[in-house]
């Protein structure tokens, strides 16, 4: 079996399973006062500082969460909350972002009123700055928070959040930047960004599912989400998961030790699995910003198929890939961030995510090259209905 | 099929009769994916609770059905398809006084068509569905074993190509003893009611919900033989051929017997109303048969079906003027134009055989100088 889904999730790497096990077996609560549960708290703190250390934060401004869609939401909620007042209540995102971000700016405007800016994208799904720049000019006062995620899950384009950051700071407003596809996977450094915010999810690293952090500058507030203890700056109650903690943080420090020349690796075997595709199906269109991308993103376009059709051929080959982010009830929907791209419908129907991960070997690569000639074909003779 | 090894598309709609004709096909050796077709745009509109068939519940259902039998299992959006084809054409039937089978429209242009064109497209040999039915070694469509849930009637609409590439795995098994082997077999689903409604009408309420769209206009509930005005409606489009109930006439009939439907005619909104006997016929005539047997011509002793687990009626049926004219042996009462009239060949040992259909245009009865005549 060919796994080239490793952005949907990703398997834990052995020194993050490794730490997990060990960690589970220990008892403590990381708010007791006694001896088991400094133990505990030791293990959370030392993790904090090494996410700290890799992502180019301070400890105090780790914030753990029990998810990526949890810290998004956190985030985009929470600084709308504690900055919304008289003639500011606007949120500013970005087209393309993850349901995560997008369905959580829009509950901010349907169920609290907000007003809500959606920054366009270009053809290789980049956000414009000069747009965000006029934007500001004009109603910067009426601005709470600007967010828009680092790279996007389904294209793997890489947005320019450092300039993002600094024109909004400018004008004094924060940035959340979702970053869960780039952690440990292009250079992300908090302080250098600029960013006020940022989200990371443990499961797209090699860490466990259900673990996440949101890195929060001490100068922001943020609304919680949850009440109760008071963990986490009580931004976050909730007993800590330390077990997930001390995964989290073996897996990040591993990505992003291992990260350039992992990434290089990956980027190279999807050159090739990019160059292979098209010399098999040429009429294959390659989707995103050629350049500046996630090295594990390749994202095609297969004229006249459905991507549906093409992901169940590929899985009865045992090829597993993804037609976009997932859908409601099973049933997909032309993905939001191609028509923000500029793709009519049914082009962005027909498109298939390929996302390399660290297991990723060339021999998945030629499973893929092997079975995809066929499926195309009898996708396309299925046509589109 | 049999002994061959085939690609089978299980279509699974989340009851228990699709999850255990799914098991069956997998049983007889096949390469099994389940498939659920997603109907609705919107899910939640039509959620049924536990009766319908394309619900995010039953969605979920066919899932673990197809998890405990151990194949892959895919959603397959077919809700535009279905909205154009089955769910327009409902409105547009009742629209024109006609009284639409929307299960067997659906089998004739979803189950398969669109979906078995998909299907064959993609590689697959064959659709499998948990319809009562069964295939003779002759390759005719016949009646399923158990006469009470016998489907027959709602797939006479395929053509033998559809046919050919069909599978009921569950037509030479009686309900009680499905329901008993998707006990065995741990499919959750083993208790879950028969669906019976419409899918797509939630609450059941058709009357509201041609209402809903095809708005409401006041018009004359009359009686046919005296042209006497009895009461008014507010849309004749909620009307059926034979409906005795919810006809809101304040004043009995002078003989104090219940009075029918007996016409509607929606380009002047008006419902005619008689007694019982008005509704006999014993002349039908359909539009274009389809021929799922070899085509015949000339006139034929058979057996007629005019609704779904209803009545069979002999009959000599003539080939005549591109449709089919069935001469009743006994009467029916309140025969709706736009049912399929379903012919068979009586076969008492191996199940009735499905001959042809046709949608019926008009019906008589021989009293009336012809079908033209009776104004239907």
């Amino acid at each position: 079996m060919a796994y080239l889904d490793h952005a949907a999730t990703t398997p834990m790497l052995p020194q993050a399973l490794d730490a997990y096990v060990r960690t589970a077996q220990s008892l403590g609560n990381a708010s007791s006062l006694h001896g088991s549960g400094r133990t505990a708290r030791r293990t959370v703190e030392e993790a904090r500082e090494r996410i700290a250390e890799a992502l180019g934060a301070k400890p105090g401004e780790v914030i753990f969460t029990g998810s990526g869609t949890e810290a998004d939401n956190l985030a985009v909620k929470g600084i709308h909350w504690a900055r919304r007042a008289d003639g500011r209540n606007r949120v500013v995102t970005t087209a393309i972002e993850h349901h995560a971000v997008a369905d959580a700016v829009a509950w901010l405007g349907d169920h609290e009123k907000a007003d809500v800016t959606e920054l366009p994208v270009d053809k290789i799904g980049r956000i414009d700055t000069a747009v965000l720049a006029a934007l500001l000019d004009e109603r910067a006062a009426e601005i709470t928070v600007v967010t828009c995620m680092w790279a996007n899950n389904e294209v793997g384009t890489v947005q320019p959040v450092a300039d993002i950051a600094a024109l909004a700071a400018a004008h004094g407003i924060p940035v959340h930047t979702d970053a869960i596809q780039a952690v440990g996977h292009v250079p992300v450094d908090f302080a250098a960004s600029g960013a006020a915010a940022l989200t990371l999810s443990g499961h797209k690293l090699g860490g466990p599912t259900g673990t996440g952090a949101l890195l929060l500058r001490r100068d922001v507030t943020a609304t919680p989400l949850l009440h109760g203890g008071g963990q986490e700056r009580e931004i976050r109650s909730g007993t800590l998961d330390v077990p997930g903690i001390a995964a989290l943080a073996e897996a990040v420090d591993h990505a992003v030790r291992t990260r350039e020349t992992e990434a290089a690796r990956l980027a190279a075997l999807r050159d090739d699995l990019v160059a292979r595709i098209r010399r098999a199906v040429p009429d294959a269109v390659y989707n995103g910003d050629p350049d500046n991308r996630l090295p594990g993103n390749a994202h095609l376009s297969f004229p006249g198929c459905e991507g549906d059709a093409l992901l169940m051929l590929l899985d009865a080959a045992g090829v597993e890939c993804a037609t976009g982010s997932a859908c409601s009830a099973g049933i997909a929907q032309p993905s939001h961030v191609l028509l923000a791209m500029g793709a009519d419908p049914d082009d962005a129907r027909s498109s298939l995510r390929f996302t390399l991960g660290w297991p990723t070997t060339e021999a998945d690569v030629d499973a893929l090259v092997a079975a995809l000639p066929e499926a195309v074909r009898r996708a396309k003779t299925a046509g589109l209905t | 099929m049999e002994g061959v090894k085939l690609r089978v598309l299980a279509a699974m709609s989340g009851g228990v009769d699709s999850a255990v004709a799914a098991a069956r096909a997998v049983e007889a050796g096949h390469d099994v994916t389940g498939v659920h077709l997603a109907l609705s745009k919107n899910p939640q509109t039509y959620r049924t609770g536990a009766r319908g068939c394309c619900t995010i519940e039953d969605s979920r259902d066919a899932r673990r059905a197809a998890d405990v039998i151990g194949i892959p299992f895919y959603v397959w959006d077919m809700a535009e398809r279905f909205h154009e084809d089955v769910v327009e054409d409902f409105y547009s039937e009742y629209a024109a006084g006609r009284t639409p089978n929307p299960c067997l429209r659906c089998n004739e242009k979803i189950k398969f068509a669109a979906v078995l064109d998909r299907a064959m497209a993609l590689g697959f040999d064959a659709v499998a569905t948990g319809h009562y039915a069964r295939k003779g070694g002759d390759g005719l469509l016949r009646r399923a074993v158990d006469p009470g849930k016998d489907q027959s009637y709602v797939l006479a609409v395929l053509t033998p190509a559809q046919l050919d590439h069909s599978m009921f795995p569950l037509g030479d098994t009686p309900k009680d003893q499905v329901r008993a082997e998707a006990e065995e077999r741990g499919l959750a689903v083993a208790r879950k009611p028969d669906s019976h409604d419409i899918c797509f009408i939630a609450d059941g309420d058709t009357a509201g919900f041609l209402k809903n769209r095809l708005g409401s206009a006041t018009g004359d509930i009359v009686d046919k033989a005296t042209g006497e005005v009895l009461g008014s409606h507010d849309g004749s489009h909620q009307f059926t051929v034979g409906q005795r109930h919810g006809l809101g006439l304040k004043r009995p009939a002078a003989d104090g017997r219940p009075r029918y439907v007996l016409s509607i005619t929606p380009v002047d909104n008006r419902v005619e109303v008689g007694p019982r006997e008005a509704l006999r016929v014993d002349r039908i005539r359909t539009g274009a048969p389809v021929w799922l047997a070899a085509e015949r011509t000339g006139s034929f002793e058979a057996e007629i079906q005019l609704r779904a687990h209803g009545e069979v009626y002999p009959a000599t049926v003539t080939v005549e003027d591109g449709g089919l004219t069935a001469r009743l042996h006994k009467p029916a009462f309140g025969v709706a134009a736009g049912q399929a009239l379903v012919v068979y060949d009586p076969d008492a040992a191996e199940g009735d055989a499905v001959l042809a259909s046709g949608t019926i245009d008009a019906s008589a009865s021989s009293e009336a100088e012809s079908l033209e005549a009776a104004g239907v």
